[in-house]
């Protein structure tokens, strides 16, 4: 690559910067009350007979702190610095950059405040009120003004497909927050949604799961498209993959919604097209797997030297393993054994802690030493041991989850010669203290990760050693 | 739903997966202009992409799942109005009452549509149905010695009851506790059953706040009211709550007996023993009295049926400690 491109275009790196260090930050904090409210499952006491410390109230803080602060601080990070890159233009916007980056962070401190505090819409993923919707919906749309901007007056010919994935994600974010959060306000803290009965748990899980499907999935594509080739040297497998798989991707994601309702009062045909989107979508997910893993294709003995790029790839293999388990959930005679049991909890979990977490902080030990003029990371060996810390934690997990949610479905199930129920709800729990337990472990495992993290990106910061231009982290 | 929506979402999903279709015969095609397996020519930022052939198997795979879709949409309701070949549904959708849940139930039967959950509630009662039956015909004094009677009360106990009521049946604040032999509408088993098929109400405890002349005179009753059951109150609270205590007489008795114990079924709680349904402490005795109560068991016949229920009546009589008012 020639020296050129870092030296003439003066890259706006100050916000990648600072959304890079608050990532692993709230990486910290969400993940922590995580561990937190999976201990409470197991010592109840642990709420301390606070109503602001009681699970109701802190698992909506920690959905929200790992979705919203720690995975999309990362795609801001992220988004920023690729579309700068590989537009070879600086980021569009002026005082609106900046503005991204405040508000957002003033809507996880509202979030982090509001949420305890109970104040709550009651809409998973959605629980903040009307203001702060309102504050969200702000930095959107300046997020799109400075993300589009910058595509608008690139310098190359063609716009990358890392920007596709980043560019469909910010736009169906916004349609979806601002259609899902339509809502009639009666007190500064309290509003209704306009949504009636079921057209609002439909309109709900339109939006839950594209929020899966677009923040977690999409954008982290994104990431992913930039990241994994640049880290393995390697060229994209192929061009035609990423436009059959993006374009199949988000035509078919909108569309899933309705297996987050089967066997409701939701009408059959809503259940059956969300079915049939869902398990149609699985191969158009498994074309990003595809197209990131086979990009190592010649570069397969770096994972033995380079933990950044085992984060990175391991990562897709935790995509690939959890977009095939979705389809499969999505199927009513299965849902009917998985919903509402720890199964669907693991399966959230390995593609929070398995792909999100995991492209996010290979990226970030990618990102931390480029943004900050830095020859490398402080501490390679470090990040060997956040790899197998959190993928010790993420197996922990999973396996506690999926034993606990398929004996569960089990049990509910079970019936006696006489048509009774074979257990009480109660016995089901009382059966799932030792996997909570082992989850417990599993997660106490990623938040010293973090930690580790947290230290390995200060004392890279804080290094006296300064490179004036890189072109890639070495291992 | 009208035909504009029914066709409209017809188009949009069948035109998805047509759609994906054709996404997948043209990226299947070379039309870059480059040849297969080499660079597209773009570069960003130093990274390439190569025009590598679309993974056959996984090609084939996305086709199978597409023609899968289409098979599934043909057979079940999914596109608008079409109501699929197999005529079948989850339950009769639309209902607003039981009885129009019946009606629904037998015109779906009649016309041989395929409701699962009809035909899931008829088959567990083919099944399962004589099992109560036959139970059902004992005598509440057979059905309480019969083991295995007991032990399926129990079971479906632990599954409708033991939410409010608690697994051991002995209640919580609010939700009466079925172990002891105080009952607020009588313990019989006839009694018990009429509670479970109806349903109880709890009548009359308004909020007496403003009937009682304010928070003193609620003090007042509460002390009195506590002291009926021979707690150490304030003498002086009670005895100017004694006078106010004639209002609570009518349902609660002269001496705070209860409704039952004078034969009417008001829910009315006796008040001189140690027994709390709401709490005995001045702060939940006040809280009663200052702010009503209106506690509900709601009616089982519809959902558990009459067969049912009197198997679990005779279980919650066995939990009962004291038999022998009712024998």
């Amino acid at each position: 690559m020639s020296q050129s491109t870092t030296t003439e275009i003066d890259y706006n790196y100050k916000v990648v910067r600072q959304f890079t260090v608050m990532t692993v930050i709230w990486g910290i904090v969400g993940t922590f009350v995580g561990v937190l409210i999976a201990a409470q499952l197991i010592w109840p006491a642990l709420n301390f007979e606070t109503p602001w410390l009681t699970y109701s109230r802190l698992r909506p803080l920690h959905t929200n702190a790992v979705i919203f602060a720690f995975g999309t601080s990362a795609l801001f990070a992220t988004s920023y610095y690729v579309v700068q890159r590989t537009c070879k233009t600086t980021l569009f916007g002026g005082a609106l950059v900046p503005f991204t980056f405040w508000g957002w962070q003033a809507v996880i401190v509202a979030a982090a405040i509001t949420l305890p505090l109970g104040i709550t819409s009651s809409k998973e993923y959605a629980e903040l009120e009307w203001p702060i919707d309102i504050l969200i919906a702000l930095v959107w749309v300046s997020y799109a003004i400075c993300f589009f901007g910058t595509l608008v007056k690139r310098k190359t010919s063609h716009i990358y497909v890392a920007n596709w994935f980043f560019g469909g994600f910010i736009i169906t974010v916004a349609v979806l927050h601002i259609g899902n959060s339509m809502a009639l306000p009666l007190t500064l803290t309290k509003s209704y949604s306009i949504y009636p009965g079921a057209i609002d748990a439909m309109m709900q899980w339109w939006y839950g799961h594209n929020a899966v499907g677009f923040l977690l999935t999409a954008g982290f594509l994104g990431m992913m498209y930039y990241f994994v080739p640049k880290q393995a040297e390697r060229p994209v497998y192929s061009y035609r993959l990423s436009i059959v798989h993006f374009w199949a991707l988000v035509s078919l994601y909108i569309w899933a919604g309705p297996h987050h309702l089967h066997y409701t009062a939701l009408p059959d045909w809503t259940q059956s097209v969300g079915m049939v989107m869902s398990v149609v979508l699985f191969l158009p997910s498994w074309g990003g797997m595809i197209n990131g893993i086979m990009t190592l294709s010649g570069a397969w003995d770096k994972l033995r030297s380079d933990p950044i790029l085992r984060f990175l790839i391991v990562s897709l293999s935790f995509y690939g393993m959890s977009t095939f388990e979705g389809p499969m959930m999505a199927i009513k005679s299965v849902n009917a054994l998985s919903h509402y049991t720890d199964w669907t909890v693991g399966h959230v979990h390995s593609g929070a802690l398995g792909w999100v977490a995991m492209i996010s902080i290979g990226s970030m030990y990618y990102l931390i030493p480029a943004v900050f003029n830095k020859p490398k990371m402080y501490s390679i060996k470090l990040i060997n041991v956040h790899f197998w810390m959190h993928t010790t934690g993420i197996v922990l997990y999973i396996v506690a989850m999926w034993i606990s949610g398929v004996m569960q479905g089990l049990m509910w199930r079970a019936v006696n010669t006489d048509g009774t129920l074979t257990y009480s709800f109660v016995e089901s729990l009382q059966a799932s203290y030792p996997f909570y337990t082992m989850r417990f472990i599993g997660g106490c495992f990623v938040v010293a990760g973090f930690l580790l993290m947290a230290y390995n990106m200060f004392k890279t910061i804080g290094s006296k050693e300064e490179s004036m231009q890189r072109d890639a982290v070495t291992a | 739903m009208s035909s504009f929506w029914s066709i409209w979402i017809t188009v949009l999903t069948l035109g998805t997966l047509i759609g994906c279709i054709f996404l997948l015969r043209w990226t299947l095609t070379n039309f870059t202009g480059v040849k297969e397996g080499e660079s597209m020519g773009h570069e960003f930022d130093g990274i390439e992409e190569l025009n590598n052939p679309l993974p056959r198997w996984w090609s084939i795979f996305f086709m199978v799942t597409i023609i899968w879709g289409f098979v599934y949409l043909a057979f079940y309701p999914g596109l608008g109005n079409f109501k699929g070949i197999f005529g079948w549904k989850s339950s009769n959708q639309g209902i607003t009452s039981i009885a129009d849940s019946k009606a629904q139930t037998q015109a779906a039967k009649d016309a041989g549509l395929a409701v699962q959950y009809d035909r899931e509630v008829n088959s567990a009662q083919e099944r399962f149905g004589p099992i109560f039956e036959g139970l059902a015909k004992q005598e509440y004094s057979e059905l309480v010695k019969n083991e295995e009677a007991l032990r399926i009360g129990q079971r479906l106990f632990l599954q409708n009851c033991a939410q409010c009521h608690g697994s051991d049946g002995k209640g919580t604040t609010g939700f009466p506790n079925l172990t002891d032999d105080d009952w607020l509408y009588g313990g019989s088993p006839e009694e018990i059953e009429e509670t479970l098929l109806y349903g109880r109400k709890a009548q009359g405890m308004i909020a007496w706040k403003t009937m009682l002349g304010g928070e003193q005179g609620v003090k007042e009753v509460a002390a009195y009211v506590r002291s009926l059951s021979g707690m150490d109150v304030d003498t002086e609270l009670a005895d100017a709550g004694k006078e106010k205590f004639a209002m609570c007489a009518a349902c609660h008795g002269s001496e705070g007996q209860g409704s039952h114990a004078m034969g009417i079924a008001l829910g009315a709680p006796r008040l001189n023993d140690d027994i709390w349904l709401y709490g005995g402490s001045p702060r939940a005795v006040e809280a009663s009295i200052r702010d009503g109560r209106a506690g509900v068991m709601p009616a089982w016949k519809d959902f558990l049926g009459e067969d049912k229920i009197r198997v679990v009546s005779a279980y919650v009589y066995s939990l009962s400690a004291d038999k022998t008012d009712n024998e």
